[in-house]
């Protein structure tokens, strides 16, 4: 008997790889069908062995092949199997002629039987061959399958953080951006109160001129005041005399007038320059440069802030020494700035002997000092042919050195709360550096004092 | 009579020898000058037996007014002193200041001197 093995194998992988298509393209209808194409090859299979029928039963074997093909053939989206369908097809065209040869021409396909024969093993190696090539680029492509199935997840993934990322990062452009715009409303704030704060420090340096301002112009107009009242007095006398004809005497009220005509001209002078740096120091720095004498700067407001220390304090006392380079001149600088430096070295220096004396004089504090302590402060000016040198010196107790570092800084002050903005010696070191070009230096001598130079070039 | 003017602005003696000068001429005031608080006190040990008056001011580097007024009141004088002070500081703080330390009078600059003759007139007296 012969079995139809060969069908048999071939017809189920057809069937198992027709059934693999169905089912991963979701044809439950072609799924079945195929299924039941495989089990009806095992059972013609089984049939064949019971009944020994495999010549009736081989015609059964060419017919399922060939309508399996035909089939697959006619779908389109089958159309990627053709490759592996074409394996098949020489082996059942060459199976089909063959048998149907020997039914119809017998001595034919007797004679002729080892071609036939040889032409069925060639069919089958050409179908191994295919069905190998074929088995090879499936797992080529199943592998490329995976493969981008793989990078699809990734990339969908990716679009997934992608889209997560993309909504934290517009949620964390609008936190930023309302930091931003808090931030430039606070430093529009800032900028405001630092505004402010200038004008304080400037308003505080002149409430601490107040007094000195008002008792050097009371002095001045001491002066105006009394000496036009005697030339009027005078001036009565001399028509007298005129009319007595006592020339002698007229000439004695004449040089008296004229003497007190020229005090009464200094002294309104006198006070004329107060008036004026009073307004400079008040007004917004005009920031133009413009020759200036800087020793008359310098004592006009040593004067002034010693005045204005002693309205505020009684006792205070101190010995005020200057020692002025004449050779200097006038010198290029913003008047009413300068005049402000020199006005905060100098109303520290008075802070810091008027604090040591104060330590001096309490028998709650051990004096830091001999007994015979003398407060001094000394403002002195120094042409060294390149730059001016304006130095401040006090015999306090000089800086602590934790605090030396600092003293330049914004808002930073030794003097107890209350007592300094913080900004004097900020705004000096900004208006000697920046507006000038200069330099200010600080000497610092714990226990002894201080000297503060204002370094400007000529 | 003799009177002390204390001020550290030397134009005051021009100032009080003008607005006196027919006082001085008669005699009838004699004036000295101090320049600093130290100064007026040296001074005034010289007056030991003499009636004066004292006319300060009280802003005056190293010495102020205030402090010489403490230390001609400590002292024991024969007859005793009449201090006048006299400021650009007319504040209330120094007035009272001035008077707790035992000054007699208190004038402000600028200096009415029709007021201040008049109240020469009455020590006279």
């Amino acid at each position: 008997m012969h079995l139809s093995l060969g069908p048999l194998i071939f017809t189920l992988l057809l069937t198992q790889r027709l059934f693999r298509f169905s089912k991963i393209n979701n044809h439950p209808q072609w799924e079945r069908l195929f299924r039941y194409a495989r089990y009806f090859a095992i059972f013609l299979f089984v049939t064949e062995i019971l009944i020994a029928a495999s010549n009736s039963t081989r015609w059964v074997w060419h017919i399922i092949l060939i309508s399996l093909i035909l089939f697959a053939f006619q779908q389109k989206e089958m159309r990627s199997l053709r490759m592996f369908l074409m394996a098949f097809i020489p082996y059942v065209l060459v199976a089909f002629f063959s048998d149907l040869i020997q039914l119809i021409l017998s001595s034919f396909y007797s004679r002729w039987e080892n071609y036939f024969e040889t032409a069925v093993m060639l069919s089958v190696i050409w179908l191994v061959a295919i069905l190998f090539s074929h088995y090879r680029q499936s797992k080529a492509a199943e592998k490329e399958r995976i493969k981008r199935q793989h990078e699809d997840e990734i990339n969908r993934a990716i679009a997934i953080r992608k889209v997560e990322l993309e909504g934290l990062v517009d949620e964390r452009t609008a936190e930023i951006t309302k930091q931003k715009e808090e931030l430039e409303k606070a430093l529009e704030e800032l900028k405001a109160t630092q505004g402010q704060l200038i004008q304080s420090e400037k308003m505080a340096s002149l409430g601490e001129l107040t007094a000195g301002i008002a008792h050097e112009i009371q002095n001045p107009l001491n002066f105006v005041n009394n000496f036009s009242e005697i030339n009027k007095e005078l001036l009565e006398e001399m028509s007298e005399e005129i009319e007595k004809g006592n020339l002698d005497e007229v000439k004695l009220i004449a040089k008296d007038v004229i003497e007190n005509e020229q005090k009464i001209n200094h002294h309104g002078k006198r006070a004329d320059s107060i008036v004026k740096g009073m307004l400079q120091h008040s007004r917004s720095t005009s920031g133009i440069k413009e020759p200036t004498d800087i020793n008359a700067l310098a004592d006009e407001y040593l004067r002034l802030a010693y005045h204005g220390m002693r309205a505020k304090d009684k006792t205070f006392n101190v010995t005020m020494k200057t020692d002025f380079d004449e050779s200097i001149g006038k010198i290029n600088v913003i008047p009413q700035d300068i005049g402000r430096v020199i006005l905060n070295l100098i109303t520290n220096a008075f802070y810091a002997v008027q604090v040591e004396t104060q330590n001096y004089a309490s028998p709650q504090q051990a004096p830091r000092k001999q007994p015979d302590y003398n407060p001094t402060v000394i403002v002195s000016t120094k042409n060294t042919g390149t730059h001016v040198k304006i130095s401040v010196d006090d015999n306090g107790n000089g800086i602590p050195q934790a605090a030396i570092d600092k003293i330049f800084q914004p808002f930073f002050t030794t003097k107890p709360s209350g007592q300094g903005t913080g900004l004097g010696l900020s705004m000096s070191y900004e208006i000697v550096t920046k507006a000038h070009g200069g330099e200010l230096k600080v000497d610092n001598k714990p226990g002894e004092g201080v000297r503060f130079t204002i370094i400007l070039p000529i | 009579m003799n009177i002390l003017v204390v001020d550290d602005e030397r134009d005051i003696q021009m100032l009080f020898e003008q607005r006196f000068r027919k006082e001085i001429r008669a005699k009838v005031l004699k004036f000295e000058f101090a320049f600093s608080g130290e100064d007026a006190l040296n001074r005034i040990e010289k007056y030991t037996h003499e009636a004066v008056l004292i006319l300060s001011d009280i802003n005056m580097p190293g010495m102020s007014g205030l402090e010489l007024l403490g230390k001609i009141k400590q002292k024991a004088h024969k007859p005793p002193p009449v201090v006048m002070m006299i400021t650009a500081y007319g504040d209330e703080e120094n007035f009272k200041q001035a008077m707790e330390l035992g000054a007699d009078d208190f004038l402000t600059k600028p200096v009415d001197f029709a007021i201040l003759k008049e109240k020469i007139k009455t020590l006279e007296v």
